[in-house]
């Protein structure tokens, strides 16, 4: 058993501090503000590595492993958790599955250039009336000739409107449910692929989230993943690892909230006194630090287990539920611990708050963490 | 071409007291970095590795610990790291850290430049630069902003107060650089870890690079210190009178004369 980061990964983690510190921080508050997509930033990433960590050196990634990329991440989420849920999309959810489930054609075509960040990549499952019901899905594929025609619409697709490519989720078959699914990579360029409404939302405004429409959207039949039928396995291989994604999101954001909090502690004056020597804000301070030290254990162990080729989705599950809802409770507790001053856009707390929620909603909500925990628990029990 | 660049690991002086009882200062906590201007020399030799290909050795005199230093220069793209590393060598001034980093040039033998940065933040004193050229019998180019190679010469824009030089030197040379030169790299990911796993730092002791014992570390060190102290921050503002037009006209001046501007 070692806590212990070794001197590459502290020298990587320091790195992604020092990048995201002067290059990520300084802006959030205008790309929040300006609902602004913060592309250079994203492309300097790519230059860096940031964009491909997982894929192998052959193929323009980085060839690292899942615990340097939380430890990249929870920097990078820390300075911008727009730009965190960018890079864990295109890392997790668009190059994951296509490095897992992909022919060696797929591979070729589509991660050297997402892997260095020159392209940008989504992951498109949901729609009006498929969310926490995946399964549900009305966009349909028809094998014609060389080509599938896909119809239908996504919904809530993040890097929907400046994505090259797609991982889209079609029913080849809509008599069979979730084994009628099937995935494809699609990329901007198809016919009849078109980029419907922005969302405009409460928090990671610096990440577009759109609505997609494949309007007998034409998809060479080579860009069908393993086969016609395995999307729903797909989907959830790869959501595994994006929870882990997430969870390091959400813990980027309660670390960047409670160091604002805690210096503030030190230097605000009340009664004569730093609010930090009353025990009220003390107890605060206290639950937070203790509070994202268990989260990032939780993440580092989910992230560590899929390094060593262990299963880890009820701890992917677990990781992001708790991290999620530290995230929530510490940027709560920070406008808190900040006063009037935290609940004013003068400080950043506010839009910490704001950025954590919806680690409790994307790529399963709460409740489904839980359903996913409990389904494994109970079934060690029956 | 090969290019040699020096670096020194200094604690992080932004982050640094000093006790103002004993004048030493308090390094407790602080983080150990490169440098900052011998990261602006590894810039300006990796940009002319980019431009003119060459191999990068990064040389530096320290402890085991300077191992990190090292690392990090070969994480932003050096090839070959070498370490000077004895206990011999302890207590150097920059006289006796001139000659051993010579002795180690002298090993290498096959150079085109050397660059290092103006001078280290833990001491300030611009001389190691200097005196490694001295040491070496090759010109030296200071204050660098900007270097062009041009077959066996090198020229540079040299920048000191408010005076600007071109200077062009044969190969081999010696250049020392400031920070105005250039914005140091990241490194990237795949530099960190090839760094880590694939490329080597080399160790030498004062045998492995046939350095004179009397010519290193404390006996060899001509410089003594005898006693550090902060200064006392007494100097007084200065206020101008006069015109609008006559005060900008001062004003800029002196920002001239101090080379702000
Ligand atoms: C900003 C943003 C970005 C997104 N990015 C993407 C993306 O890139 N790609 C993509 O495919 N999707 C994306 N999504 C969609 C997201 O994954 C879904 O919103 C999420 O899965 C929840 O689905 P839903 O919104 O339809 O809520 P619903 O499924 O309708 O859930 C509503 C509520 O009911 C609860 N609920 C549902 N079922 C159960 C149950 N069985 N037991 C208990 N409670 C239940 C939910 O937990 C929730 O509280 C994004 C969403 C947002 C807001």
């Amino acid at each position: 058993m070692d806590f212990k980061l070794n001197d590459e990964q502290l020298m990587i983690q320091e790195m992604a501090r020092k990048f995201a510190k002067s290059e990520l921080e300084p802006y959030a508050a205008e790309w929040d503000e300006e609902a602004k997509f913060p592309r250079d930033a994203v492309m300097k990433m790519g230059e860096l590595g940031m964009m491909g960590i997982l894929m192998p050196k052959e193929l323009g990634g980085a060839g690292l492993d899942m615990l340097s990329y939380a430890l990249i991440l929870e920097e990078i989420s820390a300075g911008c958790a727009s730009t965190g849920v960018t890079m864990s999309v295109q890392n997790s959810l668009f190059l994951g599955p296509i490095l897992k489930y992909g022919t060696e054609e797929q591979k070729k075509k589509y991660i050297p250039d997402w892997a260095k960040g020159k392209k940008i990549g989504a992951f498109a499952l949901s729609e009006a009336d498929a969310g926490s019901d995946a399964a549900n899905q009305r966009t349909t594929a028809v094998l014609d000739g060389d080509h599938y025609i896909l119809n239908g619409s996504k919904n809530f697709i993040t890097s929907g409107s400046v994505a090259d490519g797609f991982i889209v989720f079609a029913m080849t078959d809509i008599n069979k449910g979730h084994r009628g699914i099937s995935a494809f990579i699609v990329e901007n360029t198809f016919d009849g692929f078109q980029v419907g409404s922005i969302e405009k939302k409460l928090g990671i405004r610096g990440s577009p989230t759109t609505e997609i429409v494949l309007d007998g959207c034409k998809v060479p039949k080579e860009n069908l993943m393993i086969g016609e039928g395995a999307g729903f396995k797909v989907a959830m291989g790869t959501l595994d690892s994006g929870r882990v994604g997430i969870a390091t999101q959400a813990l980027g954001i309660a670390k960047a909230a409670f160091e604002v909090a805690a210096q503030y502690a030190n230097v605000r004056i009340a009664f004569g006194k730093p609010i930090g020597a009353f025990q009220g804000i003390q107890w605060k301070i206290a639950d937070m630090a203790t509070q994202i030290d268990a989260a990032r254990m939780l993440v580092h162990r989910a992230a560590w287990l899929k390094d060593q080729g262990k299963p880890f989705s009820r701890e992917g599950a677990m990781a992001k539920l708790f991290a999620s809802e530290v995230s929530m409770n510490v940027t709560k507790e920070a406008i808190q611990v900040l006063g009037g001053y935290g609940y004013c856009k003068s400080h950043p707390v506010e839009r910490f708050y704001r950025d954590a929620k919806i680690t409790e909603i994307y790529e399963g909500t709460s409740e489904v963490q839980r359903i996913v925990i409990a389904r494994d628990v109970m079934k060690q029990f029956s | 071409m090969n290019i040699i660049v020096t670096i020194k690991q200094v604690p992080d002086t932004n982050n640094i007291t000093i006790d103002p009882e004993t004048g030493t200062l308090n390094r407790e906590g602080v983080p150990a970095i490169i440098n900052p201007e011998d990261k602006n020399a590894l810039e300006a030799a990796l940009t002319l590795k980019e431009k003119h290909g060459a191999k990068v050795i990064v040389l530096s005199m320290g402890p085991p610990q300077a191992e990190k230093a090292l690392r990090e220069a070969l994480a932003m793209g050096a090839d070959e790291a070498i370490l000077l590393s004895d206990r011999a060598f302890a207590g150097a001034d920059t006289w006796a850290t001139a000659y051993t980093l010579s002795c180690a040039v002298k090993k290498i033998k096959d150079y085109s430049l050397i660059i290092g940065g103006r001078q280290a933040i833990d001491g300030d004193t611009a001389q190691t630069g200097p005196q490694l050229s001295e040491c070496l019998k090759i010109p030296q180019i200071t204050y660098v902003q900007d270097v062009k190679v041009e077959g066996d010469t090198v020229l540079a824009k040299s920048v000191f107060g408010n005076v600007r030089r071109m200077v062009q030197a044969k190969m081999p040379a010696l250049l020392t650089v400031t920070k105005e030169m250039n914005e140091p790299r990241y490194s990237t990911i795949r530099g960190i870890a090839t760094a880590y796993r694939e490329k080597k730092i080399t160790v030498w002791n004062s045998k492995d690079v046939d350095a004179k014992p009397m010519r290193i570390g404390l006996p060899g060190s001509p410089t003594q210190v005898r006693k550090t102290f902060s200064p006392k921050h007494e100097r007084e503002g200065k206020v101008f009178a006069g015109a609008p037009g006559q005060l900008a006209n001062d004003l800029l001046g002196v920002l001239v004369d101090n080379n702000y501007v």
